[in-house]
């Protein structure tokens, strides 16, 4: 296995999908390949990193609704 | 989603009176959930102006669809759910701005198969450099970036949780160009953050 043809196989060996006799090889590359291990942290990485920064618990909720938004919604719930 | 969640006891009295058509009741909504759905929506859309939009027709959907909505279900999952659905039809219907390109965010190599580029670790473990929030800034800022069209797969796989098949069904793709999508945007943000989340040698 080349490091081009792990990198495809990425996304299924992450998620547990990869069929066993392809996951025997993609792990006998990481073994060997300092290169793809790194990027393979690296990509688990960046899944966790979106996960966190976006997560419901995230600092990004607005404290408060926009007044505007509040009352558009009202207004417009009338004319429904 | 969480059809076996029970229904929370404010939620209950809650739907009774947007049931009623209770003035109250439907202001108490807008600003218990709106800035969760502002959240999400904006993270599809990719902007603050269309999200206001998107959680504007998403609530007076709502507001319409009440009867509809099922007991069993939390009030909060089904305005997700329908805020969701706004703001994919949104894009679906605005001008498409012709696909940006991800391939320069893609790892490149050399005619013998190796990486052209030498990964190392990062510096810091990911959980610890999502503690401070101008990380959780940085990140965010960078999902935006990606091009659309693989921003939204990976905010309903990643961040929203929702499987291969779903997202697939919501976007209009199939199953197998879904997961190419979402593996291209997980390299290319990748891609993206690697710069802030210095290296140290192995
Ligand atoms: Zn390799």
């Amino acid at each position: 296995m080349k490091c081009r043809e792990l990198a495809e196989f990425l996304i299924d060996y992450v998620s547990g999908e990869l069929p066993e006799e392809t996951r025997v090889h993609f792990e006998l590359h990481l073994t060997r390949c300092r290169n793809c291990h790194a990027y393979l942290i690296q990509y688990e990485s960046t899944v966790k990193a979106g996960r966190i920064a976006c997560g419901e618990h995230s600092d990004e909720l607005p404290a408060d609704v926009p007044e505007d938004l509040v009352k558009a919604v009202l207004a417009a719930r009338k004319l429904i | 989603m969480s059809s076996a969640t029970p229904v929370d006891v404010d939620e209950a009295d809650l739907l009774a009176r947007l049931r009623a058509g209770e003035e109250s009741a439907f202001e108490q909504v807008v600003r218990t959930y709106g800035g969760r759905l502002l959240a999400v929506t904006r993270r599809i859309m990719g902007s603050d102006e269309d999200a206001r939009d998107v959680v504007q027709d998403a609530f007076l959907n709502a507001f319409k669809s009440l009867n509809r909505f099922e007991g069993n279900a939390k009030l909060s999952t089904w305005l997700h759910r329908i805020a969701v659905n706004a703001a994919l039809m949104k894009l679906r219907t605005r001008k498409r701005k012709p696909e940006q390109s991800i391939d320069t965010l893609l790892p490149a190599y050399l005619d013998d198969g190796h990486h052209e580029e030498r990964f190392q670790s990062w510096e810091e473990p990911v959980d610890k450099a999502m503690e401070r929030a101008e990380t959780r800034e940085l990140v965010r800022k960078h999902i935006d970036e990606l091009p659309e069209g693989y921003r939204t797969v990976l905010v309903l796989r990643d961040i929203e949780g929702l499987d291969t098949e779903e997202t697939a069904k919501m976007l209009g793709l199939t199953v197998n160009a879904t997961k190419i999508r979402l593996h291209r945007a997980r390299q290319a943000l990748r891609t993206l953050l690697a710069p802030h989340f210095r290296s140290v040698p192995s």
